[in-house]
């Protein structure tokens, strides 16, 4: 498989990650790894685990087995490695008595003087002119920017986006996916979780298409055109979509 | 706004950020929340109601102490209720937040401690500030009324803990808001009515058996009972005590009577909160 600009040891490995929620599997023995330097698109239909991939990377769901490794070192138990890491969820909601430069002030509180901050965001957003307005003033797509913001502010090595531009607008869009494509450009892995194929094709290196818990396709996006046949993204999902997954060999399976 | 975005970041290094020391949580997210708190309308509502409404009976009764005895049904129905429905309200309403701050480098103990003291403190104090002010302020009463001051403080503020601690537990065990308000509303109604009619038909069904002793075991069963208990001791007003706050005074006397129940009300703060601090360390978000 082609990592264009990657170290050869990943960043992230997942190992036989399983997941049950209520009885029903969402994740079964998933491997997976994330280099640094790469764009990777998790996609996949409504209830594929693509959510609770970055949540059991975040900590936020505990597998019930399987192990994630981040740099090299198991994270079970651990919180430390939570400081290389930047979540953008996919909502963005806040104590209704906190204003946005409380939320970025607690964040950088809880996580300590680290060496690295990334303000260039605050300042690309105009994030200025409402940060001190409370939380019940601010719009959906004011409160999503200082999601954004919040993500990349301690200059993370892994960047985990859940439908990042969801609710943003195109001149936000814009200057988010820049943001994307220059902390890739400068070494740090990235991982987006979105139904914009568009926006995918154009920021992705890497496609993992995940299929009832299972991953369906896993390569770069010009492979996967290729295996398809398909001339876009778009048309490249729905094929998986109907399929399920693709052989080795690039041929449709069920 | 495209220059900020062409600034180049410094190269990934596997030397980043991750030795960091552990931040101090329960500070922080206190000092943030008490920073907030002029946003705070339910904290603010409460405070402002508790005040008004000791304000008021202390006109009408002219005297601290009978102000006081109004006040208890006050702060045995109204005080759990508050603590309870903020609690859940504002659990879920802070659920993405909480989330958040889980991807941050804390432990999920610690957090939970800072959401728990973050939800009960300022209603505690907004309780106490809403008692103490209008009694201070109409001339210090009496030392002889102190006793059931600080009882009724005492009550009030160990129902905000026991009511929020409750509240915290059903938040995080139930996801479904509607479900969690109603679960906190039935909870509440048997803790504050339900209960002691529940102990009435055990007592008048086995009347002919000696009781005292169950129904000691009893009264341990709800901290409603346990902070009355505590502040009607205080006062001369004893048929106002609950049936088996009645059977401790007869039992126990008073003062072991008081001890007795504040150790029950200390169990009823520190189990609801052990119990939802462990949901809170092994539930999936």
């Amino acid at each position: 498989m082609n990592h264009p600009h990657t170290s050869p040891a990943p960043l992230v490995s997942v190992r036989g990650l399983s997941k049950r929620f209520a009885g029903r599997a969402v994740l079964s023995e998933l491997s997976l790894d994330l280099y640094r330097g790469a764009v990777t698109a998790v996609i996949g239909p409504n209830g594929a685990g693509k959510t609770t991939l970055n949540k059991a990377i975040l900590g936020l769901v505990r597998p019930d087995a399987g192990t994630i490794l981040f740099d090299g070192l198991d994270t079970a138990g651990r919180i430390d490695h939570r400081a290389s890491i930047g979540y953008m969820p996919q909502l963005a909601r806040y104590p209704e008595t906190f204003t946005g430069r409380d939320v970025l002030a607690l964040l950088s509180e809880l996580r300590g003087k680290g060496p690295g901050r990334d303000e260039s965001l605050i300042e690309a957003f105009e994030l200025e002119r409402f940060l001190d307005q409370p939380a019940r003033a601010l719009s959906g797509g004011q409160r999503q920017r200082i999601n954004a913001a919040a993500a990349f502010l301690f200059d993370p090595q892994l960047l985990l986006l859940d439908e990042p531009t969801a609710g943003l607008d195109p001149v936000a869009s814009g200057v988010l996916k820049r943001a994307i494509r220059r902390v890739r450009d400068a070494g740090r892995a990235v991982v987006i979780t979105s139904h914009i194929l568009s926006e995918l094709q154009e920021l992705a290196d890497t496609i993992v298409f995940l299929h009832e818990g299972r991953i369906g396709w896993h390569g770069t996006v010009a492979a996967l055109l290729n295996a398809t046949g398909a001339s876009t993204l778009e048309e490249a999902i729905a094929c998986l979509m109907q399929h399920g997954t693709l052989s080795a060999h690039g041929s449709v399976s069920a | 706004m495209i220059a900020e975005l062409t600034m180049p970041l410094p190269a990934a290094s596997a030397e980043h950020s991750s030795a960091l020391p552990p931040a101090p949580v329960i500070r922080t997210v206190l000092a943030r929340e008490w920073r907030g708190l002029r946003h705070n309308r339910g904290v603010l509502l409460f405070t402002l109601g508790t005040l008004l409404c000791v304000e008021s009976i202390l006109r009408l009764t002219g005297s601290p102490e009978r102000a006081l005895v109004a006040m208890l049904n006050l702060v045995l129905l109204i005080v759990p209720l508050v603590s309870m429905m903020l609690g859940i309200i504002s659990w879920h309403g802070a659920r993405e937040f909480t989330e958040l701050l889980l991807t941050q480098p804390v432990r999920r103990s610690r957090l939970f401690l800072a959401l728990y003291f973050a939800q009960v403190l300022p209603l505690a104090g907004g309780f106490a500030v809403a008692l103490c002010a209008p009694l201070l302020w109409h001339g210090i009463p009496d030392p002889a009324v102190w006793p059931l001051a600080l009882s009724t403080i005492g009550g009030g503020v160990a129902l905000t803990f026991v009511f929020g601690g409750l509240a915290l537990l059903i938040g995080i065990r139930v996801d479904d808001r509607l479900r969690s308000v109603v679960i906190g509303l039935m909870t509440w109604l048997l803790l504050s009515v339900g209960y002691d009619a529940l102990v009435l038909i055990v007592s008048t069904t086995f009347a002919d058996y000696a009781l005292e002793r169950p129904m000691m075991a009893l009264m341990l069963g709800n901290p409603v009972d346990l902070a009355r208990t505590i502040i009607v001791m205080h006062s001369d007003t004893a048929a106002l005590m609950g049936y088996t706050g009645a059977v401790l005074r007869r039992f126990l006397g008073t003062t072991p009577g008081i001890a007795a129940a504040a150790a029950g009300l200390l169990l009823w703060i520190i189990v609801p909160a052990s119990l939802a601090r462990r949901a809170f360390e092994v539930r999936d978000f």
